[in-house]
């Protein structure tokens, strides 16, 4: 029992890690500019299946290395075009932008690329778990949280080591006050967005290796990710983090217990938060209220 | 730095107003309604050509397309060429419906089919019996469609959970053992399979060591393995279909766990294990329609026809799905020469489908007391990789009659009620 | 009467003449009834989400979670324990409301982002319930197994069941009595108060408003109303789904609310006229109707950001 306690609990660790992937991602964008993307999904299907288109050329490694900051390039120009106008009106706006962007990217991906799901193929050598006990840690998987742990290092690195990630900092904070001392807010935003979006990118290239990459697959993503923002705490990316393994753990237990339940849990951890504590786990009072 | 910005914006405006209006000359074109031929028989079909289904959906679309051709080439039914309207109902039951509503009440279809989606599938028997259409459910599969909740208009062509189970339940205990696993997608599709599988297992004197229930669109699996891995079975079946089986397929050849465990499962789709990475593709299944069966006639002909209409990939059994259920209406309709959906629907009971129809080596008849298919299992092994075709999958090792499959009337739970 | 008035009422007439002549003028335009039935029932819903998003400023994005209580009570309620439709939409209309006085009392103090999550928090809920709670709801495959009854008065029954137009007629009727009291409301001290704290609520705190007891009696009204859109809805199919209550079903509510016009009283409807009839209509022209769709949320927040009927007035009085 204690055994099978440990693997859930072990499992839901790294089924977090990815969470935490895409959250970060969403959290970056909804710190800065106030923007609920409802579209990050979509950018995560859109990494994916653009490594799978590159791939045969490339492989799996340049695929990894490429997919992210092509899906980065389109987010910017999204970004540039559709996203800035939105910016200092009422959030439901941009809420509803992404929300039919989602239905055009979806659409999208199904007329280019077809409805049949694609096979994507890892590394021989990762496709295979590192011990008959642990099997369900498979060298891919381990793979996925080094990627993951090595992303959440880069970010935390470009946040508080370069010029422009204590520029995001700061605007998270105070937007106007970093205007007034003379920053591209602009520019700012747009950087920030991209670095999101690289981020969902890279969650989707990860995924396309673990699940059926189809064009639907990014809404069921979507919703663990804002969760683990709300319940780690809006405004706070150690908040985000915290939250994705959070669910991803109890998401596993559930599991092990009452599995109906196992995506519910979910939700009702979000709701319980909201009552108990809203501004969540290590977030900042009065950031969303 | 200010004017390209500038002209960027007023460019951008441009350049989505351009869209805009570019998309609407596209769709407003048609908007006049054009003058339908009043001439033509109608038939509609509803599938989810958006969504989760749009594969399997769009597959019986191209399947009833070719029927269609076929038909009107012949001479169409009754001397008047057939037009098949389809209608996207994205997996909503809302819309399912108003689709349906909008083919027999504006367009004045003579026949319906659909849905893939049981729900909506039956949901739109609802609208189909109280407006009294003919109605042939392509490829959904709950049970009550032709059981509990069957209608004297609505006949099934693919197989019920039941059948599927009979199929395989045998050959599993026999091949590998007594103690069975179940990964089961927690919707009325799955318990009925579950259940059925159960019972058989019940029944050759086998145990059942769990039941893991995976909601559906379940995208990681590995809760379920660890459990199942634990309960230490002989067999593995996985109920689960579409991407749900993709996934789960996946995480078991990546755990390792198909070397200590036997896989199998019930229904599996060509669609699926051409989404696999080839190692992924292995265990026992069955297979509603297979492509490949050599000596059957007319099957090949089928093959090659859907090939030109499908990217050259062979056809599935959704193709055959499709197809049959068109063929299906303008077979007994021309056989009775008449339109009246009551007519036709007693000429239907025990009606069997021609070889080039039924593309498969058994007896195939639409059975009197449920108005199901009973249309064969094709039971085998799933293939890593084609020996001479890359799309051969699938090894089939039998192909069992639906009227072996199928449980009797008695036990469907079908009580017909005719229109006075 | 002034000409302001007038206007008013002249337009008022227009629109009720339009709704009832519908099965008439819309045959030949290509249209169906059935099509205006369920323009009606998703306009109300529209409605129902505007009353507390255009009126109140308070955005609810999981309001669907009502709507398909409502739909299941009146499903249920046919199934067990009532033949007589109008018991069974007053039932459905109960659950969704009763269910938003309890939860609305819990989530009145967050504001912006955080109610909105909260909202689509609690709506899934319910989605997850619905799903699997299969044994009541018959989950994923819905609730079946209930038909609107023909209605009853005794000496003569209108058969709502199979006569298309009389359904329309029926549910037109309702709509009326829920607009009406929507309409009264919003012209009621209470419904005044609701719009100034819309408009600045800190101010409208100082002036002795209570301010969160006036959200949730606004949010329970709309709940009421929603989940009487929901009955219709499970009425117009004679099925009800967890689909109903995805945060999705929701997003569309909204934006038929937006499209038509949030500041006002019938834009919802016309953005769900809009939104039903170009879903309908591209849906069978085209399989990437999604695109137009995703383009169309896009356009209409981009350049159209009050509405077609904000957009339509400013270009009057401009």
């Amino acid at each position: 029992m204690t055994q099978l306690l440990l693997f859930n609990v072990t499992n839901g660790l790294i089924i977090g890690a990815f969470y935490v992937l895409m959250a970060l991602g969403l959290s970056l964008i909804l710190n800065l500019s106030n923007v609920i993307n409802f579209a990050h999904g979509g950018f995560l299907v859109i990494g994916g299946y653009i490594a799978y288109t590159i791939t045969p050329y490339v492989g799996f490694w340049g695929a990894l290395l490429i997919a992210p900051p092509l899906t980065a390039l389109i987010g910017l120009a999204v970004e540039r075009v559709l996203i800035r106008p939105l910016y200092g009106r009422d959030p439901l706006y941009s809420l509803l932008l992404t929300f039919g962007l989602a239905f055009i990217i979806e659409d999208g991906t199904r007329f280019i690329w077809g409805a049949q799901g694609k096979p994507v193929t890892v590394p021989a050598f990762l496709a295979q778990p590192i011990s008959s006990d642990f099997f369900f840690i498979t060298g891919y998987r381990l793979f996925m949280v080094l990627a993951v742990v090595l992303a959440v290092a880069l970010l935390f690195v470009l946040l508080r080591f370069t010029r422009l990630g204590m520029r995001i900092r700061a605007g998270t904070l105070d937007l106007e006050t970093v205007a007034a001392l003379g920053i591209n807010v602009r520019m700012l935003r747009s950087l920030n967005f991209a670095v999101g979006i690289f981020l969902a990118g890279l969650s989707g290239v990860l995924a396309a290796g673990q699940l059926g990459l189809e064009p639907t697959m990014g809404t069921g993503l979507l919703m663990p990710s804002f969760i683990a923002i709300i319940v780690g705490g809006v405004g706070s990316l150690t908040g985000t983090l915290l939250g994705g393994l959070l669910i991803g753990v109890a998401s596993g237990l559930t599991a092990m217990f009452f599995p109906a339940a196992s995506e519910a849990i979910m939700y009702v951890l979000m709701a319980v938060v909201l009552l108990v504590r809203p501004r969540g786990l290590l977030g900042e009072e009065g950031m969303m209220t | 730095m200010k004017t390209p910005i500038l002209s960027l914006v007023s460019d951008r405006r441009k350049l989505l107003k351009g869209a805009a209006a570019m998309g609407a000359l596209q769709v407003a074109s048609p908007f006049v309604i054009p003058v339908r031929a009043v001439d033509n028989i109608k038939m509609g079909m509803v599938d989810p050509l958006t969504g989760v289904y749009a594969a399997p959906a769009g597959n019986e679309v191209t399947g009833a397309k070719l029927a269609v051709e076929q038909i009107n080439a012949k001479g169409g039914i009754l001397g008047r060429q057939v037009e098949l309207l389809v209608e996207d109902s994205a997996n909503d039951v809302g819309t399912g419906v108003q689709k349906a509503r909008k083919l027999i009440e504006r367009d004045n279809v003579n026949f319906i089919i659909g849905d893939v989606n049981s729900g909506i599938a039956a949901a739109i028997a609802q609208v189909t019996a109280e407006k009294k259409i003919l109605h042939v459910v392509s490829g959904g599969h709950t049970d009550t469609i032709t059981g509990k909740d069957c209608h004297w208009n609505v006949y099934r062509v693919c197989n019920t959970t039941r059948m599927e189970a009979n199929s395989v339940s045998d050959l599993l205990y026999n091949k590998y053992g007594k103690k069975w696993h179940f990964i089961t997608p927690d919707y009325a599709f799955g318990h009925t399979l579950y259940d059925a599988c159960a019972a058989n297992l019940k029944k050759l004197g086998g145990t059942v060591t769990g039941n893991e229930l995976t909601p559906l669109g379940t995208t990681d699996f590995s809760a379920y393995l660890i459990k199942a891995r634990a309960a230490n079975p002989d067999v593995l079946l996985l109920l689960v279909q579409g991407s749900d089986m993709i996934n789960c397929l996946k995480q078991i050849v990546q755990f390792g766990l198909d070397k200590q465990i036997h896989v199998a499962g019930t229904q599996q789709e060509l669609e699926s294990l051409a989404g696999l990475p080839p190692e992924a593709r292995i265990g026992i299944w069955m297979f509603e329609w297979y492509w490949k069966q050599p000596g059957v006639p007319h099957v090949a002909e089928f093959v090659a026809e859907i090939r030109k209409r499908n990217d050259g990939k062979v056809p599935t059994a959704r193709h055959w799905f499709g197809y049959a259920s068109a063929m299906t209406f303008a077979l007994v309709a021309n056989q009775q020469k008449s339109l009246d959906a009551v007519k036709l629907a007693q000429a239907l009971s025990d009606f069997e489908l021609p070889p080039e129809v039924k593309l498969q080596p058994n007896k195939v008849y639409y059975r009197n007391g449920d108005h199901q298919l009973m249309t064969s299992a094709f039971v085998g092994e799933a293939v890593s990789k084609g020996k001479d075709d890359p799309e051969d999958l699938f090894k089939v090792d039998s192909v069992v009659p639906g009227d072996k499959t199928a449980p009797p009337v008695a036990d469907t739970g079908c009580t017909l009620k005719w229109p006075a | 009467m002034s000409g302001e008035q007038t206007r008013k009422l002249v337009v008022l007439a227009v629109i009720w003449l339009a709704l009832l002549l519908a099965p008439y003028w819309m045959a030949p335009l290509g249209g169906y009834t059935a099509l205006a039935t369920r323009v009606l029932v998703l306009g109300l819903a529209a409605m129902s989400v505007n009353f507390l998003l255009g009126f109140t400023g308070v955005l609810s994005f999981g309001h669907a979670a009502y709507f398909g209580l409502g739909a299941y009570g009146t499903g249920l309620a046919l199934k067990f324990l009532t033949t007589s439709t109008p018991v069974s939409l007053v039932l459905g209309m109960l659950l969704g409301g009763v269910a938003g006085a309890l939860l609305g009392a819990l989530i009145v103090r967050r504001r912006g982002v955080y109610f909105a999550m909260v909202t689509i928090a609690f709506g899934q809920v319910f989605y997850y319930i619905a799903f699997q709670w299969s044994s009541l709801t018959g989950g994923d495959d819905g609730l079946r197994g209930f038909s609107r009854q023909p209605l009853d008065f005794g000496l003569f029954q209108i058969d709502i069941l199979s006569n298309t137009n009389y359904f329309y007629y029926f549910v037109l009727f309702c709509f009326a009595l829920a607009v009406s009291a929507m309409g009264i409301i919003l012209r009621s001290p209470f419904g005044r108060a609701m719009i100034a704290i819309r408009e600045n609520e800190r101010r409208a705190r100082f002036l002795g408003i209570p301010v969160e007891r006036h959200i949730w009696i606004a949010f329970t009204l709309s709940c009421f109303f929603m989940g009487l859109a929901g009955a219709l809805y499970a009425l117009v199919n004679n099925f009800a789904d967890p689909k109903g209550l995805h945060y999705s079903q929701s997003g569309d509510f909204v934006m038929m609310a937006v499209m038509g016009g949030m500041r006002s009283f019938w834009g919802p409807l016309l953005g769900a006229v809009v939104f039903v009839v170009l879903q309908d209509y591209l849906s069978s022209v085209t399989i990437n109707w999604m695109s137009f769709v995703g383009l169309l949320f896009v356009l209409v927040v981009l350049f159209f950001p009050r509405g077609l009927l904000g957009f339509v007035r400013s270009k009057i009085t401009a």
